[in-house]
């Protein structure tokens, strides 16, 4: 049985009381808590220290909702796997998304689990994760001193490390809508639900006439944090989606990663099956 | 601090850190312990409760989340005393073994019962995917689910 312990935690219902907290400094970073799908465990204090403080943000409902606003579409922070889900707005603009959020955990995690969640975790086995990055998202964060944006490329800075602030919030995540993008998922694990992934990839590019433009690739779970992978991008670029095509590409890929041994799955394996994927995702784009 | 919120249809009162786990108000302070801790960490499924209708791990709901909510567990399910369709239909056809997995299993089904989605194999499965169990091998929850939702289209 876990050794439980049960931190402070303050439950604020507005971001401006939340604001407030997360400024006093009396020393004791603050973790917000959202669903509690990652902090939660975490305070059993079996992984590493537990937090000194919660700041539980569920009941902020500022933080929740998905709506389009200038050429973009904003998602809460706070937005669960399951609205996400259930969005129309998601579904008509960005399904891919819904698609990840559908391979994450089950049913009790995506209740719970929110996208704001996996972004501030930054596990690089986060699957909402490469499906950000291929799509140029930004995330908004927000504090006392007011808003700022970071593109989610440089937001991931180190393995569990982002360019947040401890006295800031994420806010929302803003995905700009591009006409004819194409967005495409994998996520390989180990069973279908509750998986930690593998491998996870987002592939997403323009048509233009025959080729491709604007190609971006996301990765999770081969490096310390998410990652683009911009040499096998450059290798599909202008490309048709051809086997000689896919060939390249997925050689790029095996030499461009560097993926770790781990309890799940082993460096060669990883670059072995990044590869492959990449190549069945172009092939299946390709008609061939 | 003081959460009040409904579990089982009664409004409770809990005095308690807010970080405390709703499992742990559920089985210590409110001495509900239909609901069962299997891991503790959101792999395992057997502490699942419906807040507001939606089916959550206990073990990973800080009791301040709880807030004015509504809450359902397995103590719920009986009527005066006799089983619901969905725990006759366990019964039925051997859902139920060593029952650790089981009052989780019963209120993911539950969910799924009350959303209403086609009670096909793959739609049962993907609802209790976040809930294991040791002994079944799951075809007989399965067929128990898909059971109840016949009856319940029948009534
Ligand atoms: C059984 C199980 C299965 C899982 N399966 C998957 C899976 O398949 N794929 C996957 O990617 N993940 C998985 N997860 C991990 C987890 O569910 C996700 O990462 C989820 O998105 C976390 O969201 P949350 O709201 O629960 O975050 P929380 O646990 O509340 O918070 C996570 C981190 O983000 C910070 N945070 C949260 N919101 C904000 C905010 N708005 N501003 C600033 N900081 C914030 C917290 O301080 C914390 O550090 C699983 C977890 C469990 C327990
Ligand atoms: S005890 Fe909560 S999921 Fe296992
Ligand atoms: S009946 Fe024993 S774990 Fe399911």
């Amino acid at each position: 049985m876990p050794n439980f312990v049960e931190p402070p935690i303050e439950s604020p219902a507005s971001l401006e009381q939340a604001y407030g907290l997360l400024r006093d400094g009396d020393g004791r970073p603050w973790r917000p808590l959202a669903g509690g799908t990652d902090v939660m465990v975490q305070i059993t204090g079996e992984i590493g220290e537990p937090p000194a403080r919660l700041l539980d943000i569920w009941a902020i409902d500022e933080l929740r909702g998905i709506h389009v606003e200038d050429g973009a579409l904003l998602i809460g922070a706070l937005t669960t796997y399951t609205a996400i889900r259930r969005s129309d707005e998601v579904a008509g603009l960005v399904p891919v998304l819904a698609e990840a959020a559908a391979t994450i955990g089950a049913a009790q995690i995506q209740n719970r689990g929110t996208l704001g969640g996996n972004v501030v975790n930054a596990s690089p086995a986060g699957d909402t994760l490469p499906v950000l990055l291929a799509v140029d998202a930004e995330f908004v964060l927000g504090s006392s001193d007011g808003e700022r944006t970071v593109p989610a490329r440089s937001f991931w800075t180190g393995y569990r490390q982002t360019a947040r602030h401890d006295h800031e919030l994420l806010l929302r995540v803003r995905i700009p809508l591009l006409s004819g993008r194409e967005v495409r998922f994998r996520k390989v694990g180990t069973r279908r639900a509750q998986a930690i992934s593998k491998v996870v990839m987002a592939l997403s590019w323009r048509v233009d006439g025959d080729a491709w433009t604007d190609v971006r690739l996301g990765l999770g779970s081969i490096a310390a944090t998410p990652v683009r992978a911009p040499a096998t991008e450059a290798a599909l670029e202008g490309q048709a989606p051809t086997r000689e095509a896919a060939d390249a590409a997925a050689a790029a890929l095996s030499a461009e990663i560097h993926p770790i041994d781990d309890v799940r799955s082993t460096a060669d394996y990883r670059r072995a099956v990044a590869g492959r994927v990449l190549h069945r995702l172009i092939r299946d784009n390709g008609g061939w | 601090m003081t959460f009040r919120f409904t579990v089982n249809g009664e409004p409770v009162e809990v005095k308690a850190n807010g970080s405390r786990r709703l499992l742990d108000v559920l089985r210590e302070d409110l001495a509900l312990t239909g609901t069962k801790e299997g891991c503790g960490e959101g792999e395992c499924g057997a502490c699942s409760v419906l807040i507001d209708g939606d089916v959550v791990d206990a073990c990973l709901v800080p009791v301040s989340q709880a807030q004015g909510t509504t809450v359902r567990t397995v103590e719920a399910l009986a009527i005066d005393g006799r089983l619901n369709e969905l725990q006759q239909a366990f019964l039925e056809t051997g859902g139920a073994q060593c029952g650790i997995c089981t009052p989780g299993m019963l209120m993911a089904g539950e969910a799924f019962l009350a959303g209403g989605a086609e009670p096909t194999d793959e739609n049962i499965r993907e609802a209790i995917a976040g809930n294991l169990c040791r002994c079944t091998g799951y075809t007989k929850i399965i067929e128990a689910i898909a059971l109840a939702a016949q009856r319940r289209t029948d009534a």
